[in-house]
């Protein structure tokens, strides 16, 4: 197919970069290291079980049951785990592997949650946040243990 | 009738609404800021409304309370007997191998072949590793020739880790540039010990 100079062919070229670029793990932004009894994911309104070894994208939102608990390791080097009955939000994940420059926004709904930051909130303090359903946590650094009771 | 239904359901709503709202105001919770492994300075900062608590020493702590948050000082013990089961889950830290280059290339120092052994005893130790390779320059030349040059060599190391076994979807390739030399030096200077790639195993 010969594709027209101009500007549907740079839109073109645009739109097979993009494809190209994404199937790569772009989305990808951390893992599940630690898994023990019932943990799920829930991404655009699907409950996948939450396993080790999983990848884990923006949006997601982990649950563990009364006898679960979860460890992940996000691509910034930020540790999280939670513990039993937790609802964790990965609300907003940015991070410029190149810069070091990011954004991260996550959300303790209830539960237990321990935290060892990473390059994102090393490198600017005011990047990283925890909310709960009551606070709002700066993170300057590095590990901290926070809970949200019902 | 309607119409007294009608009141009763608005009834009914307001003590609904009531009672949510006493239930978030008695949405309670617990931080605690843990001791720093390597004695680095840390602090969280604790918001609730427009009241704040900033900890900045091992164990200063803060509850949220219906009238703002209370700092107070936890304990070992308490961090335990609230929070021992996510501590339990956490993730191994991430450890950090270093092989330093020839100048200006991307092969790399014998002294650092024999560092590969350790590698590759690392990542053995996990379950699902995933492998990070970062590049980094030294202080000559511009960010725009070092990116590249730091992705390069990054890049080198993936190629020859995934030759030696290890799955293309687990490791990434990263530069880092000039930006983090590990010998601060001014920029132009030649430095080997810049010249390097870290492989974090995670």
């Amino acid at each position: 197919m010969a594709i027209p100079f101009g500007p549907l062919r740079y839109a073109l070229v645009a739109v097979f970069a993009a494809g190209l670029a994404a199937p790569v793990g772009a989305a990808e932004i951390g893992q599940i290291k630690i898994a023990k009894g019932q943990v799920s994911i829930e991404r655009n309104g699907q409950i996948l079980p939450g396993e080790v070894g999983g990848r884990l994208q923006p949006s997601d939102v982990l649950k563990t049951g009364a006898d679960g608990s979860v460890g992940i390791t996000m691509s910034d080097n930020t540790l999280l785990s939670a513990g039993p009955n937790s609802i964790l939000s990965l609300d907003r994940y940015v991070f410029d592997s190149t810069t070091q420059q990011g954004q991260f926004d996550a959300s303790l709904q209830k539960g237990s949650l321990a935290v060892i930051s990473g390059r994102i909130a090393k490198q600017s303090p005011d990047a990283m946040k925890v909310r709960t359903p009551s606070s709002v946590l700066g993170v300057r650094g590095t590990e901290f243990v926070v809970s949200a009771d019902d | 009738m309607i119409r007294l239904l009608d009141h009763v359901g608005r009834g009914l709503g307001i003590a609904v609404l009531t009672a949510l709202l006493a239930a978030c105001a008695h949405q309670t919770g617990t931080v605690v800021l843990l001791p720093e492994k390597d004695g680095r300075n840390t602090a969280v900062a604790v918001r609730q409304g427009d009241q704040e608590v900033v900890l900045a020493e091992p164990y200063a702590a803060a509850r949220q309370t219906t009238s703002g948050p209370r700092a107070y000082t936890s304990s070992p013990q308490e961090v335990q007997a609230l929070f021992g089961a996510a501590l339990a889950a956490q993730p191994s830290r991430p450890t950090s191998f270093t092989l330093y280059f020839n100048e200006g290339g991307d092969a790399f120092t014998d002294a650092s072949r024999l560092i590969l052994a350790d590698v590759f005893s690392e990542i053995a130790k996990h379950p699902v590793p995933d492998i990070v390779v970062v590049g980094h320059t030294d202080r000559v030349g511009s960010d725009v020739f070092n990116d590249a040059l730091a992705l390069r060599r990054a890049e080198t190391v993936r190629t020859m880790l995934i030759g030696r076994g290890l799955s293309p979807a687990s490791i990434v390739a990263v530069g880092r540039g000039k930006r983090e030399p590990l010998v601060p030096t001014p920029d132009g200077v030649a430095e080997p010990r810049n010249r390097r790639v870290e492989i974090i195993v995670r």
